[in-house]
């Protein structure tokens, strides 16, 4: 019988802006090695979960842990090493993909070899002709595979994925969902995955969230998902509460 | 010149007054407001630059040169509120580049220390500087509103907030001096600099008039690139909390 690892634990987590809750008192275990999916509607407060995760926000209310400690008192660069993000936008800096995969390094005054950055590269499915390529020309698939490589670089414990494959279209959402198993399977990778799309969540993951107007309203392994008795999840699930 | 004299200037104002009167721009009361504001203030400068003169006291020149930076802080900050203790840190930079110059200027006895000196170039290198961090405030403003995406990328990998702010302050810095450079390469084939036609107007000799402005084109272009620089590694930051995050009045 194996041990299930705990990565993350969040514990009555809030956060309000101004007098605005955005996250309600939401607490849980992430298994360690596992895919997590977090689906919800638009506004639920999927994003500003991930931001508390990884500190670039701070929540208001409650403790979030990250191997077994409080992640207010990790310093914000160490922890956003071990806990990277790949924003939804799949934002790229100016140069070529090269530069954008180096800059995890050069934030650490550290230097990245073409031949390790060719390896990142290859691990999301991209050939070597890109490497060299600019940045801004990529599609918006490759700029999302090259935004998962470059918070490879760091190697991080968790992998936070904020709707990476919203805006694309279905190739390259395929091949994305093809890497996400690839990163699971062989590296044990624990990733945290938003998505809005159902099918998408009980393909990829081991476990789901639901979250509903800033409040986690299931959570749990995916094959029992259909088993929720929450009425606004089953609302969500049959496509009611899409709002 | 006589006051008369002086009084027929006011067809330059009367001029544009009825044009925007009958084009109906709105601006009349503005172009009265502008008016009566720099007659009225460059009479008190210069009665009490009359007065300062007469003294020739170290103590009324430093009080003078204060006037001078606290007006120029005043009038700065207004575009730097989003930035906490902005008002120091805009004091601190015109003091400093302040000092800097008159250093230079009498340690190397380039011009004397005296009121006559140390007052009008006091007023051009702290004027320049509120304009460049005016300029470069506002830059600095809109390129985080602009960037945000590209600092909080660099922040989620784990950058510093030094790091994660470089190009925006870079690119904000090269910004808000672009127009000082670009106005000393046109100097004397666009324009001729304000100080150097008043002193040929008043019989100076061009070519001591030139000197004086050359001196006064170099100092300001220091004065550009000391304030932005100053500035920016002062200001930015107050655009972080203290867990490192952009903070939420630039998002």
């Amino acid at each position: 019988m194996t041990m299930t690892q705990t990565a993350l634990t969040l514990d009555h987590v809030s956060f309000h802006i101004d007098d605005v809750a955005i996250i309600k008192d939401i607490s849980g275990t992430i298994e360690a090695g596992k895919i997590t999916a977090f689906v919800g509607p638009s506004g639920a407060g999927k994003s500003t979960l991930f931001r508390l995760i990884n500190q670039l926000k701070t929540h208001t209310k409650g403790t979030i842990t990250f191997n077994n400690e409080d992640v207010k008192t990790i310093h914000p660069m160490i922890l956003r090493k071990n806990i990277g993000i790949v924003l939804q936008e799949g934002v790229m800096t100016p140069g070529t993909v090269y530069d954008n995969l180096a800059l995890p390094r050069q934030l650490q005054n550290d230097t990245l070899s073409e031949d390790d950055a060719l390896s990142f590269l290859l691990k999301v499915g991209l050939e070597e002709r890109f490497l060299h390529k600019k940045a801004k020309e990529l599609s918006g698939g490759q700029k999302q595979k090259v935004s998962i490589a470059r918070t490879l670089v760091n190697q991080p414990e968790v992998l936070l994925m904020d709707e990476i494959t919203s805006s694309l279209d279905q190739v390259s959402t395929q091949a994305i969902e093809t890497l996400i198993k690839q990163l699971n399977k062989e590296d044990h990778q624990t990733i945290l995955w938003i998505t809005h799309n159902i099918d998408q969540a009980k393909r990829l993951s081991d476990n789901t969230w639901v979250l509903i107007d800033g409040k986690c309203r299931y959570q749990g392994p995916t094959n029992q998902l259909d088993e929720a008795t929450d009425q606004r999840v089953i609302d969500f699930l049959e496509g009611g509460d899409q709002s | 010149m006589t006051y008369f004299t002086l009084s027929l200037t006011l067809l330059f104002v009367l001029i544009p007054l009825l044009l925007a009167y009958y084009l109906k721009l709105g601006i009349e009361k503005d172009i009265l407001v502008a008016t009566a504001r720099s007659v009225i203030q460059l009479l008190i400068v210069g009665y009490l630059l009359q007065f300062i003169f007469d003294q020739d006291s170290p103590i009324f020149m430093m009080l003078m040169v204060g006037l001078i930076i606290f007006a120029a802080t005043h009038n700065a900050r207004k575009k730097g509120i989003n930035y906490k203790g902005i008002t120091w840190k805009l004091i601190l930079t015109y003091t400093t580049i302040e000092l800097l110059t008159q250093a230079i200027l009498i340690g190397l006895n380039i011009t004397p220390a005296t009121p006559q000196y140390v007052i009008p170039i006091s007023g051009m290198v702290v004027g320049n500087a509120m304009v460049l961090s005016i300029l470069f405030l506002n830059r600095l403003t809109s390129e985080v509103e602009d960037k945000q995406d590209e600092i909080e990328l660099i922040l989620s990998l784990g950058g510093s907030t030094k790091q994660a702010i470089h190009r925006q302050l870079l690119t904000s810095i090269k910004a808000s001096t672009v127009p000082t450079i670009e106005k000393q390469k046109t100097m004397g084939l666009v324009q001729l600099p304000g100080m150097m036609s008043g002193q040929i107007i008043a019989g100076a000799d061009p070519i001591q008039a030139v000197q004086f402005q050359l001196l006064i084109l170099f100092i300001l272009l220091t004065t550009a690139i000391l304030t932005s620089i100053m500035l920016g590694f002062l200001s930015y930051p107050t655009l972080f909390t203290e867990q490192m995050q952009l903070k939420q009045t630039f998002k």
